[in-house]
């Protein structure tokens, strides 16, 4: 089970992503971080926390559960409905630039509902995608703004994000697949 | 402000057992804890400038109504309306009932047009459980005769839970009609399982002789129930269901059992004060009470809307057994 990504990369990649934002918007004027539950929350967090550093303003976070927005719903005949969390964005959207935080980027479909679920809450002047890992396989026509690292993977494995937050530890892990 | 730790905590089941929700009686802690749990991530839903998602997209909810209920109604259509479903209501007085049709041909013609839940208040008890026999669609029982009446004492434990984190360990005093009422019977299943202690309270008349087999402390004695109770919860004098004397006169009535707020004292200072409504004011409940501080009358409207969507939400999906 290949580790592809260890604690200090993770830092060093979040650290990076930061700076680029700084200069991506010319400073963190307006700008708001929003993670999509679970893993892209904490994500966020260190991110404002890094913004702090850089720059000594304190950027607004939010939380955002995405279930209520999925597109496959009330698509499965039997089976049990995802479990629903709270959405917590204790500020205006409206006319910030908006840094969504997921922590993997796979078909696109949790964005597609991110976007949905976002656009609900006002009219953001704009909003950039922030990915710890980009897995390729997209099915609808989304694209990062912000990657933390490219990795290929075949449709058969999967990537597991482990955040010291939730998990205990640090890591990004593949799993499955032919090798 | 939560840690992502306990928000992101897994929940100890993530479905319903059931098809429907006809009592408290076929909840487990666990199922009950789930409800409560969604029914927070919901009321947020009703905050935002846009309160709708589109969840329930496509699913038809039916609001059969055969007693009549204003706040109940609404509280479920405004939250299927909050989940995208299409829904429509039928009441008594403007259906084929008055023409002499059966539940059963009702319901049975109603589930024709293929609706995915039917939400249903009726006089008889077991009413719900006969259409859930007979129906396809998921039966959500909003109050059946004297039975139960189980989405009130799930916002009744939400509004309880808001305020004082958890429900074990709380004196719960429950005064009034206790004879007639189906909130009751909800209300203490639902909140014995969750580990509070129960007092009933109600003139010797109007309290069922086996009510401690439900795991409560019954007194007539208003002041043993409320003294240092943590929640007073206040049942309204159901006239309409009484038939006999069952105590002289409801000005005697609220001189022994009215909740005042000399009589407040007794509880707890940070008691809560409930009420299921409609209020009979100067009976059960002293205006100044009703209106005052500790009243959480309103609270518990509000979060009937949240509680309600999150037993929409979960009822629309299968169960775990079946995915299997």
């Amino acid at each position: 089970m290949p580790v592809v990504m260890d604690a200090d990369r993770i830092s060093r990649t979040l650290a990076r992503i930061a700076h680029e934002i700084v200069e991506r918007n010319k400073g963190v004027d307006d700008l708001a971080l929003v993670g999509v539950r679970t893993r892209g929350v904490p994500l966020a967090r260190r991110l404002a926390r890094s913004l702090k550093e850089i720059t000594g303003h304190d950027v607004p976070t939010g939380a955002l559960d995405i279930t209520l927005y999925r597109d496959d719903l009330m698509r499965h005949a039997v089976g049990p409905q995802p479990t629903v969390r709270r959405t917590e964005i204790q500020f205006s959207i409206d006319n910030r630039k908006i840094l969504l935080v997921d922590d993997v980027l796979y078909t696109g479909r949790t964005t597609r509902a991110a976007l949905d679920a976002l656009i609900d809450y006002g009219r953001p002047k704009g909003i950039q995608l922030i990915v710890l890992v980009d897995r390729g396989h997209r099915e609808l026509p989304i694209k990062a703004d912000y990657v933390g690292k490219n990795l290929p993977t075949s449709p058969e494995e999967s990537v597991q994000v482990r955040l010291l937050e939730i998990d205990g530890q640090d890591e990004v892990v593949l799993e499955g697949g032919a090798a | 402000m939560t840690t992502a730790s306990d928000i992101d905590r897994t929940p100890a089941v993530t479905s319903l057992r059931h098809k429907d929700l006809l009592g408290i009686a076929d909840l487990s802690s666990e199922e009950i804890t789930l409800v409560l749990d969604t029914a927070e991530a919901m009321k947020e839903v009703g905050t935002r400038p846009i309160k709708k998602v589109p969840a329930l997209r496509g699913k038809t909810v039916v609001n059969l109504f055969f007693e009549p209920s204003t706040r109940t109604r609404t509280s479920f259509e405004i939250a299927e309306k909050r989940l995208s479903a299409d829904t429509l209501n039928i009441a008594t007085s403007t259906s084929s009932v008055v023409k002499g049709e059966t539940l059963a041909d009702t319901a049975l013609n109603l589930e024709a047009m293929s609706p995915d839940m039917i939400v249903l208040r009726h006089s008889s008890s077991g009413a719900c459980h006969f259409l859930s026999r007979i129906c396809r669609s998921a039966i959500i029982n909003a109050g059946d005769g004297m039975h139960e009446h189980p989405t009130q004492a799930l916002l009744d434990a939400f509004t309880i839970r808001e305020r004082k984190k958890q429900l074990a360990g709380l004196k719960v005093a429950i005064i009034g009609d206790l004879l007639h009422s189906r909130v009751l019977r909800s209300n203490i299943q639902l909140l014995t399982k969750m580990g509070a202690h129960v007092w009933v309270c109600g003139p010797p008349t109007l309290i069922p002789t086996d009510i401690r087999r439900f795991g409560v402390q019954s007194t007539s004695r208003v002041d043993e129930a409320i003294v240092d109770a943590d929640v007073i919860m206040l049942l309204r004098i159901q006239l309409e269901r009484m038939e006999g004397a069952y105590f002289p006169s409801l000005r005697e009535y609220f001189r022994v059992f009215g909740m005042t707020e000399d009589r407040l004292r007794l509880a707890r200072p940070d008691v809560m004060i409930m009420h299921p409504g409609p209020m009979n004011r100067g009976v059960e409940i002293a205006s100044e009470v009703a209106d005052g501080p500790y009243s959480v009358i309103l609270d518990q409207v509000a979060n009937g809307v949240a509680v309600r969507m999150a037993v929409l939400y979960l009822l629309a999906g299968g169960t775990d057994e079946e995915a299997a």
